[in-house]
């Protein structure tokens, strides 16, 4: 499927999806603050499509994507895939939509059961949901490893036995053996080295040509997110402050986050001259994050204003989103 | 093709290049490396033959004084005619004991009921702990709390004392015993097994097969347990010496195994006020017993090196 034959549809709608987690002390475990991982977060993901979705570490980019596939559950919210909502099913109706949703974990070494031959890890899958006979069952995996560049023999040996860009693969067949339609990327390739990265990440991109796949892509990596995706969206602290085409994105970043984020790729040609922004500080704690736009205090920009209000997401440009009460100037 | 391939784990019939070797398979070879593992391993052997096979191995019977049988006094001493005892002398290599029994029987038919006595009350306390254990920290909350409260509870008294107390509600004799031992066994295996839980549930590999659509039985069944076997492999072993040690004290005080049951305890304990007149009556129940838990605690030793995930990747 090429980029302009895909289309309008939304197959994933996320709709003010909010993520907590408790912290508990004392004697009784009571709760005594609330861990604001992912706040109010809502974006689409389109058929056929691949959104890139970045932010710093601890922003809540894999909180977001693993509440959506209900490993975490959610606070509130609701997330739509092909009109069902999530989080509402239940029981056998869950098992069933999870057919359709996988996901790609970063951890290569933590992803595969280290005491079950890799072929059963891949046949998991279609045993859980009786797909098949074994024959039948025995013939996909085959053929789900061979789409991912393993060959046969490999079904009957042991995660320990592959190096960790085997493994990942390993682990993009496991979520593809049941044909699934949308896959969440969990910084799939933030744990290998350059050469197996761009490796995994053009199967990647085969494999959603030839499955028809839909990406969510969680990384923190621009220059990935860049080959990879059709749209971005930038994560701080829970939120997302901007969300565009990619190269609109690359091209004319709106938000004074989304700028400093550009500004620390690195370019191949050193006698470029170009302006780092260099952000203050550290990222606040998602506990007690601060008031107002949650980027104020490391923001250059930032007045009165900023501190006390929230700034909401905007349409600044065409299908270009953007959440700061100043992004008009950098237009 | 498909049951073949799926079986052929063990079978190398395609040649080298595709042997494939299992966790398991790495952690035997480990283990067949550590000298002192292998010695337990050998010592427990010896038993475990003498325990198969004390019924044809035994010159006498265990329980039948040999008044009338043979001319022999009470607590005579060991008769071997290797070592120039007279040859018209009936031979008791352990001598005899305080009821003109032949100690040397009695102890071989003791390593039958010291084994049983160890797998049996390690089985029901491992059987009940990995579930305790294995439900608290996977489903964590209030039942967490529950569970691990009440193995507080247990763990606050002295496994022993904690012991004689069960047995003295439920009443001497060697099932109440194995009971007891059990239970004051529980709390170890609920929190070895806890604890391997709460580490493994957090691995992306449970969380695939959640996403994957398992449900909580197949991720506590497929994925946790065989993950979370190690340390307790390692526990039970270490578990079965001081569960013995624990059913030779209850015998010793006379609340386990009641007389005439050839039990190294209780042969310990009815022959403690004859210690400097007749060692030997002695000295081998006690010897029995410090070998057996030696074995079982050389062979934990060795099973915890070989099982140690820090290893785990390096091939054996």
């Amino acid at each position: 499927m090429k980029k302009s034959e895909k289309s309008d549809v939304n197959l994933v709608e996320v709709k003010n999806l909010v993520k907590y987690f408790p912290v508990r002390a004392g004697l009784f475990q009571r709760v005594v603050a609330w861990v604001k991982a992912v706040d109010d977060v809502s974006f689409t993901v389109k058929y056929g499509e691949t959104l890139g979705l970045v932010g710093e570490s601890g922003c809540g980019k894999s909180t977001a994507g693993r509440t959506m596939l209900r490993l975490l559950e959610p606070t509130s919210g609701e997330m739509y895939f092909n009109g069902k909502n999530i989080f509402k099913l239940k029981g056998n109706d869950l098992k069933a939509i999870r057919k359709d949703l996988q996901i790609i974990f970063q951890d290569p070494y933590a992803s595969l059961d280290p005491r079950v031959a890799i072929g059963e890890s891949v046949m998991e899958g279609l045993k859980i949901h009786n797909i098949g006979t074994p024959k039948e069952r025995f013939d996909i995996m085959i053929d789900t490893l061979k789409k991912v560049g393993l060959e046969d023999y490999h079904a009957r040996r042991y995660p320990h036995e592959f190096s960790g860009g085997q493994r990942q693969r390993i682990g993009i067949a496991r979520a593809l053996a049941l044909r699934p339609k949308f896959i969440v990327c969990d910084e799939p390739v933030s744990a290998l080295d350059v050469s197996i990265q761009s490796q995994v990440l053009n199967i990647l991109k085969d494999l959603q040509e030839e499955f028809e796949l839909t990406y969510l892509f969680i990384a923190h990596n621009f220059s990935v997110v860049e080959h990879i995706s059709d749209r971005v969206a930038v994560m701080y602290l829970g939120k997302i402050v901007e969300l565009a085409d990619r190269n609109e994105l690359f091209l004319n970043p709106l938000h004074p986050y989304t700028q400093a984020l550009m500004s620390a790729i690195p370019v191949p040609d050193p006698h470029l001259k170009r302006e780092r922004i260099i952000l203050k500080g550290d990222v606040p704690s998602p506990l007690n994050p601060p008031s107002g736009c949650r980027f104020h205090p490391r923001c250059r920009f930032a007045t009165e204003i900023c501190s006390l209000e929230e700034p909401l997401m905007r349409e600044l440009k065409t299908k270009h989103y953007v959440a700061c009460h100043y992004a008009e100037k950098f237009l | 093709m498909a049951e073949e391939k799926s079986k052929s784990n063990q079978s190398n019939s395609e040649g080298l290049s595709l042997k494939s070797v299992s966790l398991w398979q790495i952690t035997w070879r480990r283990f067949f490396k550590r000298k002192s593992a292998l010695v337990g391993l050998a010592i427990l052997a010896v038993l475990v033959f003498i325990a198969l096979t004390a019924q044809w191995i035994a010159p006498y019977d265990p329980y039948k004084p040999l008044i009338g049988i043979e001319q022999v006094q009470r607590r005579e001493k060991p008769c071997i005619h290797l070592l120039g005892c007279p040859m018209d002398k009936p031979q008791h290599l352990m001598g005899i004991d305080g009821n003109v029994r032949d100690e040397f029987s009695r102890i071989l038919y003791g390593a039958r009921l010291s084994l049983i006595i160890g797998f049996s009350t390690v089985s029901l306390a491992i059987i009940i702990g990995t579930v305790l254990g294995a439900i608290g920290g996977y489903f964590g909350g209030w039942l967490d709390n529950i569970i691990m409260r009440i193995m507080d509870v247990l763990l606050a008294f002295p496994s022993l004392i904690l012991a004689i107390a069960i047995v003295s509600v439920l009443g001497p004799g060697l099932i109440n015993a194995l009971i007891a031992i059990s239970i004051v066994s529980i709390p170890a295996y609920a929190r070895v097994m806890r604890a391997s839980v709460l580490s493994i549930r957090e691995m992306d590999y449970v969380s695939a097969t959640r996403a994957l659509g398992g449900s909580n039985f197949q991720i506590i069944f497929y994925r946790i347990l065989p993950n979370a076997l190690t340390p307790l492999i390692v526990q039970a072993t270490l578990g079965i010496a001081s569960a013995i040690l624990d059913a030779a004290a209850l015998s010793f005080l006379g609340l386990g195994a009641q007389p005439p049951t050839p039990e190294w305890g209780s042969m310990l304990g009815s022959e403690r006020n004859q210690v400097f007149t007749a060692p030997y009556l002695v000295f081998y129940p006690g010897f029995m017993i410090m070998l057996t838990v030696l074995s079982f605690n050389l062979l934990g030793d060795g099973l915890r090196d070989a099982l140690d995930p820090r290893l785990a990747h390096v091939h054996g």
